[in-house]
């Protein structure tokens, strides 16, 4: 069975999928939805290299480097407001950080 | 002169008021200021005194009406400074005005120069031109004569009469204001003029009626009066804008002109076709009817006795009162050619004069004996009126400011020495306690019910005559109740003076402590007094006799020939209200001197009767479940439901109700979990992406 490009979109689809009930069902922590978005932003990856490579274009590869770039600003800018919000409210329980509250 | 004779009153007015206002604000700086003293003043003193006045009345006379203890005025606070300044201006200026008014009646009553003096234009607006200009004629001089002379006198008495009043500067600011827009209204030489001071007199009478603002008798009085004549003047802007509309001016020269091409002409009004003349005669004979408290729009007279007895002697006595008569002597060439409308004015006028006698009769309080005879008499003037004998009113209305001032000033004084007691059933004896306020009352009450030779003989008498010889519809009518109403004038005159003066004192307290006036008050009396025996004679030819002619001249026009059948009038009519007025002597005399039981064993018969005058026909209680109750009702009605309900429920308050109902949902949206946002927006998202994939975005 050789692995075509349905097999890569599938994986890509599966990851996405999780990184999204990652974000709904996690009730504990908000470190585990940082990774969740990071899941998606994976499947994204991999779906931008699969095609790249499946239509022989560079740009797709080129653009999901970028894509790592910005994540990987993204989960320090992240973890860093974690942090202060851990400093300030003792606390990163996704149930504790409701101070939008109507 | 004239424009002094007219604006000093103003300008003392204007003084008085600047001085009244630095007063008040020098005494509450912060202007927030609560009458403290009224609480006390309200349940306080008058308590006592009404206890009193009670047990006094039942065991006197089978009636416990009594609303005394409303003169109490006695006030701890300091009086206002400035208080003598704004006195003497006011007066001052005053006198001045009334000294002109003389030279002005000479000048013109008997040197014909009569004058219209242009001050500046008012109104121009299209068709309409009104401009405000004095004119003096016969009929202006009397009037400004009577209207300046009563008024400093009566200025003169208030200095003594307010001398505990704090509030000083102000009651003599809305004297001179009243006295200008008095004046105003007298010279006025347009319609519109007219209505400025027939409605300047009546905010002033609303004001000096209310002088006492912390009692609410007196507020209520003042609302009454207010009120009554707005409903008269709704029929006199009715008929000011009648003549406008059938003449196109309001200026007297030009209606006067106008008029006789009038008659026959129609008012077409919902398919009823009026004679015109009598309709606007009537409509304007509506406001005379309120402003003059003529039978049915009289109600607001007796109890604007509310007031100071100064300015019931001025506006509700001698001036104001007869603005009605004046207005329709004014208007004497437009009723002339209205006979339907003069019918009608006898008809109220002989009603009037003799409603108000009855109820004159069985009044307790000496204010309202007085009120509702000046209420009487302002009937014999319109009687006079409607028979087309002008001047004949207007002589009444001359005298009658003499008398009815000095019968008020007089029970002023009275109820001054007894220290603000009205009621006459606690009076009694006085004549030796003040023997000069009790021959005052005496000369006023001999020329009230028109005692030969004083002024009220010569212009009650020709009143009575010119009704026995006019050829109006109601004219035996108009006779028969003024001559009545005289022989019920002598009697309620009479007992007033017999309780008063005479007899057993009721209230000894009361009766030890009373003490003449300070001589403020008894100079302006004793100068009406020989008014009241004076105004009589020498006037007798001008105002009834052949002197008219020479007299008016053009300033009214008379009943043709009038005059002259007055003075062929039969012996024994002529001589009828004299044995009238003695008969009223006589009765009283027996009644309340030699068997002061009659009258209690009378009232005792006669239970329905009596109740019926006491109560002043009912007037008031008619008026109360035909007017006020359905207007109360439906106030409340527009307040609770309309406004309340309706409005607020729908209006304002019910679009934030719901604003708040929808918010208070919506809010309920914002839960502040991250992951409910997530939700939202990937759910938004998806249905985006569906819609461009299958919808018409991806067109």
């Amino acid at each position: 069975m050789t692995i075509g490009l349905g097999h890569y979109l599938a994986v890509a689809a599966i990851l996405f999928t999780l990184g999204i009930l990652g974000i709904f069902l996690n009730r504990k922590n908000i470190i585990v939805i940082l990774m969740s978005i990071e899941l998606i932003l994976l499947a994204v990856n991999i779906n931008l290299v699969a095609f790249s490579s499946f239509l022989g274009d560079i740009v797709g590869q080129v653009f999901a480097l970028l894509v790592l770039t910005v994540a990987a600003a993204e989960a320090a800018i992240g973890l860093a407001v974690l942090v202060v919000y851990f400093r300030n409210r003792g606390s990163i329980a996704v149930e504790d950080v409701n101070l939008m509250k109507g | 002169m004239y424009q002094a004779i007219v604006f000093l009153p103003l300008i003392g007015a204007l003084l008085a008021g600047l001085i009244a206002i630095l007063g008040a604000h020098a005494r509450h700086p912060s202007g927030d200021s609560v009458e403290h003293h009224a609480d006390a003043h309200g349940h306080g003193a008058p308590s006592l005194h009404e206890d009193a006045a009670v047990i006094h009345a039942s065991h006197h006379e089978p009636d416990v009406h009594d609303d005394h203890g409303h003169a109490d005025h006695h006030v701890t606070e300091p009086p206002a400074a400035g208080s003598r300044a704004a006195e003497l201006i006011t007066t001052g200026l005053l006198l001045v005005s009334a000294a002109l008014s003389w030279v002005a009646l000479v000048d013109v009553g008997f040197m014909h120069h009569d004058a219209r003096v242009a001050l500046f234009p008012w109104i121009v607006s299209g068709d309409l031109q009104v401009a405000w200009a004095l004119r003096i004629d016969t009929l202006t001089a009397v009037m400004l004569v009577v209207v300046n002379t009563v008024s400093s006198l009566v200025h003169l008495y208030s200095i003594g009469y307010m001398d505990e009043d704090p509030h000083r500067p102000r009651f003599f600011a809305y004297l001179s204001l009243f006295t200008f827009a008095m004046l105003m209204l007298v010279t006025a030489d347009n319609l519109v003029q007219l209505f400025f001071g027939w409605e300047g007199v009546g905010l002033a009478s609303y004001l000096l009626i209310g002088f006492w603002y912390q009692k609410p008798s007196a507020n209520a009085a003042a609302i009454k009066a207010f009120v009554v004549n707005r409903v008269g003047d709704f029929g006199f802007a009715l008929g000011i804008f009648a003549i406008f509309m059938l003449i196109g001016s309001t200026d007297f020269e030009t209606i006067f002109a106008g008029a006789p091409g009038l008659s026959g002409k129609t008012i077409d009004f919902f398919g009823w076709h009026a004679d015109a003349l009598t309709l606007t005669c009537l409509l304007l004979f509506m406001g005379a009817m309120g402003k003059s408290a003529q039978f049915m729009l009289h109600t607001w007279l007796p109890d604007a006795m509310e007031g100071p007895t100064p300015v019931s002697a001025l506006i509700h006595a001698a001036t104001m009162v007869t603005a009605g008569v004046f207005m329709v002597a004014r208007l004497s060439p437009l009723f002339e050619l209205a006979p339907n409308a003069q019918a009608f004015v006898m008809l109220v006028g002989a009603t009037t004069a003799f409603f108000a006698a009855t109820v004159g009769l069985v009044q307790n309080d000496i204010k309202r004996i007085v009120a509702y005879s000046t209420c009487s008499q302002l009937g014999y003037m319109f009687v006079a009126m409607g028979a087309g004998a002008y001047s004949v009113g207007m002589f009444h209305l001359f005298t009658h400011a003499f008398f009815k001032a000095l019968l008020f000033l007089g029970s002023g004084s009275v109820i001054y020495a007894m220290h603000h007691e009205q009621d006459i059933r606690n009076m009694g004896g006085l004549k030796n306690k003040i023997p000069y306020t009790y021959v005052v009352m005496v000369i006023g009450t001999l020329a009230l019910t028109g005692f030969p030779l004083t002024a009220g003989y010569f212009s009650k008498d020709a009143i009575i005559e010119s009704a026995y010889v006019s050829h109006n519809p109601f004219a035996f009518y108009g006779f028969l109740m003024t001559v009545v109403a005289a022989g019920l004038t002598s009697f309620y005159s009479w007992r007033l003076i017999f309780k008063t003066f005479h007899g057993e004192p009721h209230d000894q307290e009361h009766y030890e402590a009373a003490h003449e006036s300070p001589i403020w008050m008894l100079v302006p009396i004793g100068i009406l007094a020989a008014g009241s025996i004076l105004a009589g004679y020498p006037f007798k030819e001008l105002f009834a006799g052949h002197g008219v002619e020479e007299f008016f001249r053009e300033s009214v026009k008379m009943h043709p020939g009038i005059i002259d059948e007055m003075h062929h009038v039969p012996a024994t009519i002529a001589f009828l209200p004299t044995a009238m007025m003695a008969l009223g002597y006589v009765v009283s005399l027996l009644f309340y001197i030699s068997r002061p039981y009659l009258p209690v064993e009378l009232a005792r018969q006669h239970q329905m009767l009596y109740r019926f005058l006491l109560n002043k026909w009912y007037f008031d209680e008619l008026y109360d479940l035909i007017f006020v109750r359905p207007a109360k009702w439906l106030g409340r009605f527009l307040w609770k439901k309309g406004d309340g309900f309706v409005i607020d429920g729908f209006g304002p308050d019910g679009v934030s109700a719901g604003v708040l109902d929808v918010t208070r949902n919506v809010v309920k949206l914002q839960t502040g979990y991250l992951y409910h946002y997530a939700f939202a927006m990937l759910i938004g998202v998806a249905g985006l992406i569906t819609w461009f994939m299958f919808g018409t975005g991806g067109q």
